[in-house]
């Protein structure tokens, strides 16, 4: 004797499958700690230098920051490997649905998490939300030169392809999103699939120790998506579901912020 | 033995014997008139003291409120504190700690009349101005917060130019909305029991004020259907706005539960804040009457020990409740063991600012259950009104430690900074003042007692001759 309880019946389609667009992957066996990426990564994305000031209050505005930790009690302590930290482009990401503007908006065609500078109102839940504490915040006017006249040459370095951003908004990387459209348009007028190794982003151009590389992930033929299968690769905060697209590579197993 | 039979004769029930039943205001009537009269002079009379400090507040409101907005919007958020992690800081302390003041207003008002405590009647209009001002207050911490305040319209739902509508995921949106339902209905439910007094008030004056009084009493005349219609109205809203009430800072609570942070994503935030609120609001109602009765004149008459009692028995359950909610919220994360709800713990129990901790506690729990147990004590006007200046600290103290010191820690280990507040300090002083500032405007622009709710209840109460005893009798009021 059976009984037919007519149990509904769940799809097997987890979110987790997602691969999604584009991807990057970081391998901490191989980073010096040189800061090169983040120099880079601010002169590409505009990055406004905040004064001597701000930054010692903790108000530098890189888009990707260099990690690192002790780990034990004295004497018997190690440094853990340098950890890049910048937007992890989550799938899910948790700074989206708190913004009540529609400020911090997915990409429907690159998967990435965008964000519109000029939406923004600056109420900062996004910066809240965000687990890897990667969103910088507009505390001043950094790049008006009528506020800090030091700047009126260096005005003359900005990227042209990218906002310069005024006071009271939210930023954060973008995964180059402008070399990303750049590259999308030079490979569709040569009439072809974008190829990898066509999206370089500041960061991982600059790396001299080729620590970072950057590039679609639905396509399992990439060095992005080959090298983010080793064994040693990990996601950041895995355990919140997120689905973030940047994969860490780590040999020992020692995860010191995980 | 003895000391047993030595204290047998206290225990028969003198207390209520040999009280004087006129000590409640509803069995110590004054006629109509002489009531009135005491009501407009305590709005006529201005002291030196009160241009004082008319004068003083309105300096503070000048500098720390308007002055201190403008140099935060010139110059950035970059002169305040706030910083990563840290994003949000004592603004929205303050904007959480004021909601809550308006809450008690809404509380003691729409609850006690729905359930028709007398207690209530000489000061539920001190109660629901708490809540207009109150939510002034924090509407204004909520624009000091954000970063682009110019641009805040942008949250209001409209058809407008550039074809997007808010977010209605974010529960900021869901804050906004409820903030504004707030405002327009606890200012309705303020003003519907102003009319018949701003009717008496009308009748007293002349020239140029009796139009003004005219135009806000809505040519109330006091005819039977008018007082119909008044009644019906008030019911409704003292009905509706009890659920307003509730949901409104549950909504404010979910601003922190729903998201993704150990110490704020939280089942019990919606209950534990709605307790809350009513704690530091009914404080504030008691530090409010205890001014108003001590610098008015003539207030002494409408405002008794009596009703101190009722609120400091108001006010220790509450305490108990808040209590029972705090502890329900430290106990589950605590035996969860989770890891960073147990970093927070020790990073608030015995970080570098750990003391507020033990001031949130001493403050919102000791010092309340010390004082209020005793009913002479919590009848004691400035005894009560100090008890509840402590309450309304740890109640402060207790949305800092919510608000900057939980963002403190994060998953992100690299990035753990102290806040330290810069120009917030100049707003928070700046808020408080023009609180009170509008307090004090208001209470020369209207009557701060409901009189004819005070006569309502007069008339409704009388003391009945048996035998040689005085026994009070109350009919019933439709």
């Amino acid at each position: 004797m059976s009984t037919d309880l007519q149990l509904p019946v769940f799809s097997n389609t987890t979110q987790e499958d997602l691969k999604g667009r584009w991807g990057m992957v970081i391998d901490q066996d191989v980073c010096t700690g040189c800061q090169a990426c983040v120099a880079a990564c601010a002169m590409e994305n505009n990055v406004p230098f905040v004064g001597e000031d701000d930054a010692g209050y903790g108000r530098g505005m890189h888009w990707i920051r260099i990690e690192r930790f002790w780990q034990g009690t004295f004497p018997a302590v190690k440094m853990t490997p340098f950890q890049p930290m910048m937007c992890q482009q989550c799938h899910k990401a948790p700074c989206e649905p708190v913004c009540p503007v529609f400020a911090s908006v997915h990409s429907a065609s690159e998967d990435i998490n965008v964000q519109v500078y000029n939406r923004c109102v600056g109420t900062r839940y996004c910066g809240n939300n965000c687990p890897y504490q990667v969103r910088s915040f507009n505390w001043r006017d950094y790049t008006d030169a009528r506020v800090r006249p030091e700047l009126t040459t260096l005005q003359n370095q900005l990227n042209p392809d990218v906002t310069v951003r005024r006071r009271g908004v939210m930023e954060k990387c973008t995964f180059c999103i402008q070399r990303i459209r750049h590259a999308e348009d030079a490979a569709s007028s040569e009439g072809r699939e974008i190829a990898d190794g066509d999206v370089v982003p500041a960061c991982a151009q600059a790396c001299p120790a080729d620590a970072i590389v950057f590039g679609r992930i639905d396509d399992p033929n990439s060095m992005v998506s080959q090298k983010s299968l080793a064994s040693r690769g990990y996601h950041q905060l895995e355990e919140l579901g997120i689905l973030p697209r940047v994969t860490y590579l780590q040999g020992e197993s020692n995860v010191g912020n995980g | 033995m003895s000391a047993t039979a030595r204290a047998l004769p206290n225990i028969r029930p003198q207390a209520a014997e040999q009280e004087d039943p006129r000590e409640h205001l509803m069995l110590d009537p004054k006629p109509r008139g002489e009531m009135n009269g005491m009501v407009l002079e305590s709005m006529r009379s201005t002291g030196w003291r009160y241009w004082l400090v008319t004068l003083v507040l309105g300096f503070l409101v000048l500098t720390c409120f308007f002055y201190a907005w403008y140099y935060l919007i010139a110059n950035g958020l970059g002169v305040a504190g706030v910083n990563r992690p840290a994003y949000w800081a004592v603004f929205l302390v303050n904007t959480v700690f004021w909601i809550g003041i308006s809450h008690a207003g809404t509380f003691i008002s729409a609850i006690l009349r729905v359930m028709k405590i007398e207690g209530r009647r000489p000061f539920t209009r001190a109660a629901e101005l708490m809540t207009t001002f109150g939510l002034v207050q924090a509407v204004s911490s909520v624009f000091m917060h954000l970063g682009r305040v110019w641009l805040a319209y942008w949250l209001i739902p409209y058809p407008n130019e550039r074809g997007l509508w808010p977010d209605f995921h974010s529960p900021l949106m869901w804050d906004f909305l409820a903030i504004n339902t707030y405002l327009l209905c606890s200012t309705m439910y303020l003003f519907l029991p102003l009319i018949p007094d701003l009717a008496m008030v009308r009748d007293h004056k002349t020239g140029w004020q009796k139009v003004a009084y005219r135009i806000l009493s809505l040519g109330f005349r006091g005819t039977e259907g008018e007082w119909k219609n008044l009644h019906t109205a008030m019911n409704i809203f003292a009905f509706a706005i009890i659920p307003v009430m509730f949901s409104v800072h549950t909504i404010v609570s979910w601003d922190f539960a729903m998201a993704m942070r150990p110490g704020w994503s939280s089942s019990v935030f919606g209950p534990y804040f709605v307790i809350g609120a009513l704690h530091s609001g009914m404080a504030a109602v008691a530090i409010v009457l205890f001014l108003v009765r001590s610098t008015m004149k003539n207030m002494k008459y409408f405002i008794r020990p009596e009703h101190f009692n009722l609120l400091g028995k108001l006010m220790l359950m509450v305490s108990m409740a808040w209590a029972y909610f705090y502890f329900n919220d430290y106990l589950v994360p605590w035996y969860g063991g989770d890891k960073w709800e147990q970093i927070l713990r020790l990073f608030i129990e015995k970080g570098p600012i750990w003391w507020l901790w033990y001031v949130l506690l001493i403050c919102n729990i000791v010092v309340p259950w010390l004082i209020l147990w005793n009913r002479k004590w919590r009848s004691t006007p400035w005894l009560l009104a100090l008890t509840g200046v402590v309450i309304n600290i740890g109640m402060w103290i207790e949305r800092y430690v919510i608000i900057p010191e939980t963002l403190t820690i994060n998953r992100m280990p690299f990035t753990w900074r102290i806040y330290i507040p810069r120009v917030e300090i100049f707003l928070t002083i700046g808020t408080v003042s023009l609180f009170l500032l509008l307090y004090m405007m208001a209470s020369r622009l209207i009557p701060l007692i409901p009189v004819w709710e005070v006569q309502e209840g007069q008339e409704a109460h009388m003391l009945r001759k048996v035998g040689k005893a005085e026994i009070p009798a109350v009919s019933e009021i439709g």
